[in-house]
């Protein structure tokens, strides 16, 4: 609470400080159905500051959208490699959330990361792991294996959701073959297009929407994420997320501020309000992940704390936080994709 | 003298006329420019670019993005092989457009001919059912199919419940459910034009026709269908050119295993970031509509020419 009150005495100061601040205004364009409105309702309140919140569906959506300029967004949360590229095309502001007065509650194995060295244009939002989540009452035996995709056994011929999206879908591939990631080797991707295309005869959907594939009963095995999995257990108790000892992805969702960004000095604002581990704690107790701050778990729901697909067990693989690959290999995963797909 | 100034005046009319005429013309041309022709010449410049490595587009002319449509170049000798992938997405595109549009020729030239033989004053209701559902939004429409046929659905919980069956039948998430879901979107579209034709039908050729003892079978094909055709042709053309560039049916019943051209398309702009390739594929698509047009307008001219 004292804290509180000294950010809202610093941006007293700063609004009187810089005369740009007299629209009080803030538009964020974030993935959709990933803002706590009641967060969002926190900031307006301590800053009078009014936010525009608009929503997109992928990385991609976002980058294109953002390329074509002239957005008149100010904060965007581009996942892990979108951060890097954003940072190569030169499309965000160097705001050093690395100096600002909350930056010491940043989880310190979340501050030199691949994708922005020391933090001095983004700061962790959420971060989460996709692997698969399985009806353990259809399938009773070992689910820490990703052999349930690449190999079903009988019972889950045919009921399987893969993620429709490339990197995912081949990462796996490339991991149950024990091959490394951004792999531009022919060979060896012609034997992971040879194992996808074997393995897709067992699978009966190729589709983002995960949970309500989950939960109609469409399928009971389902690529996914971590706190698709946990909403989707909610409906459907017999769920289980799967740990697989191949290994599986890890990501993370960064606040960035974009170059050019009409209310800068609100941007800022809210890049060091959302390492408040308050406010981080009710981003995650909205969206079910994991988020960086230290000191949030208190504020965090207590079934979030001991969730499974929260809570790793300790003898899981570390989580493979994937770098974007070069043009020649998206090319050759491209190709790999469309005969998937033919 | 007065002849000139005559003339003067006269040309000075006629040019206020032309400009009369432009200044009517110009809101209908500059938005025919802005909507089609200008987005249009995008796509054929982006078409012949090469890809930009994060989507957009580098302004080098390439001819890649064709070239890429039917052939793979080696990873590691740079020659050209036949690749199939995309010309058999293509081929399932133009196999299910097909196949819908026979099965709404066949479910609505029966629609189509109980309405128009109706009395007059009750035709409007059934062609006000038949548009009913265009009240909707299509994902919802398509959404509401995805229920329907899904595996705990209306249709397989009834035919179990009838015990007609024992465990479900997989519906969903096939071709057979895009193929099921382009039929119920496109039908009206088979049935309205289908209507039209039949409608002016004189009913008394038919009855002339069962005079001359012709069966059922020979007065349709014979009498019916030859009167029908330019409904036939019309209703065929609207089933099947939408049906090609599907996107949401194939995205939401096909489950994403297979692609369609729309589909194909959307990925390239996406996840692939190739513009120039997805540019030069919705030119190709754009090419085989214009194809089954000139089909159209041949078969259309030579109709008028029998019957002229």
């Amino acid at each position: 609470m004292k804290r509180n009150t000294t950010i809202a005495a610093a941006s007293v100061l700063a609004l009187t400080a810089s005369a740009a601040l007299a629209e009080g205004e803030l538009n964020i364009y974030n993935w959709g159905n990933y803002t706590n409105p009641e967060m969002i309702e926190k900031f307006e309140k301590e800053f009078d500051v009014t936010v525009n919140l608009d929503g997109y569906d992928s990385n991609e959506t976002m980058l294109a959208k953002v390329q074509a300029g002239n957005t008149g967004y100010d904060i965007v949360v581009p996942g892990d490699y979108m951060v890097k590229v954003m940072i190569e095309q030169d499309l965000l502001e160097e705001v050093k959330p690395n100096e600002m007065e909350n930056f010491g509650n940043v989880d310190p194995k979340w501050v030199d990361v691949w994708w922005d060295e020391g933090r001095n244009y983004s700061i962790p939002y959420q971060w989460g792991t996709t692997s698969f989540t399985v009806d353990t009452e259809v399938f009773d035996g070992d689910i820490d294996t990703l052999a349930l995709m690449f190999d079903a056994p009988e019972p889950l011929k045919g009921r399987i959701n893969m993620l429709n999206d490339m990197n995912d879908v081949i990462n796996a591939g490339l991991r149950y073959l024990g091959y490394g990631r951004c792999n531009g080797n022919p060979d060896e991707m012609k034997e992971v297009l040879e194992l996808l295309m074997k393995a897709k005869a067992d699978w009966r959907t190729m589709d983002y929407s995960t949970i309500e594939k989950l939960t109609s009963g469409d399928v009971d095995l389902s690529q996914t994420w971590n706190g698709a999995a946990m909403r989707a257990r909610a409906q459907r108790p017999s769920l289980k997320y799967a740990y697989p000892k191949e290994g599986f992805t890890g990501w993370m969702d960064n606040v960035a501020v974009l170059k050019g960004a009409p209310n800068l000095e609100n941007a800022k604002l809210f890049i060091n309000f959302m390492m408040e581990p308050e406010n981080a704690a009710m981003t995650s107790n909205f969206a079910r992940y994991a988020n960086g701050i230290k000191g949030s778990e208190e504020f965090m729901d207590a079934e979030m704390l001991e969730a499974p697909e929260i809570v790793m067990p300790a003898d899981a693989p570390d989580p493979d936080f994937v770098t974007p690959c070069p043009q020649e290999v998206v090319d050759l995963y491209n190709k790999v994709w469309t005969r998937l797909k033919q | 003298m007065t002849e000139t100034s005559l003339s003067a005046a006269h040309r000075e009319a006629q040019a206020r006329a032309t400009r009369t005429r432009y200044g009517l013309l110009a809101p209908a041309l500059i938005i025919i420019l802005a909507i089609s022709i200008l987005p249009l010449g995008i796509t054929v410049v982006y078409s012949f670019l090469e890809p930009g490595t994060y989507g957009g587009v580098v302004w080098n002319f390439s001819t890649d993005a064709y070239v890429q449509f039917l052939f793979e170049r080696d990873i590691f000798d740079d020659t050209l092989t036949f690749d199939p992938a995309y010309l058999s997405i293509f081929m399932r595109s133009i196999g299910l457009a097909f196949g819908a549009m026979i099965g709404t020729l066949i479910l609505g030239f029966p629609t189509a001919y109980f309405i128009a033989t109706k009395p007059r004053n009750q035709r409007n209701f059934w062609l006000f059912l038949i548009t009913l559902p265009f009240w909707t939004n299509l994902l919802i429409r398509t959404y509401a199919m995805l229920l329907i046929i899904r595996d705990e659905g209306f249709v397989n919980i009834s035919l179990m419940k009838l015990r007609l069956i024992d465990s479900p039948i997989s519906i969903l998430y096939t071709d057979t459910a895009v193929f099921i879901g382009l039929i119920y979107s496109y039908l009206p579209f088979m049935v309205l034009p289908l209507y039209a034709s039949l409608e002016k039908l004189d009913f008394r050729l038919v009855e002339a026709g069962y005079d001359l003892y012709a069966s059922r079978w020979k007065v349709l094909r014979h009498v019916i269908a030859p009167l029908a055709k330019p409904g036939i042709i019309a209703g065929c053309i609207l089933v099947f050119i939408p049906g090609l560039g599907a996107y949401i049916t194939p995205e939401l019943l096909g489950g994403g295993k297979s692609l369609m051209i729309g589909n194909m398309i959307a990925i390239q702009f996406g996840s692939s970031r190739n513009w120039p390739f997805g540019s030069a594929a919705a030119l190709i698509l754009m090419m085989l509509v214009i194809i089954v047009l000139l089909i159209y307008a041949a078969s259309a001219g030579r109709g008028r020419r029998t019957h002229g």
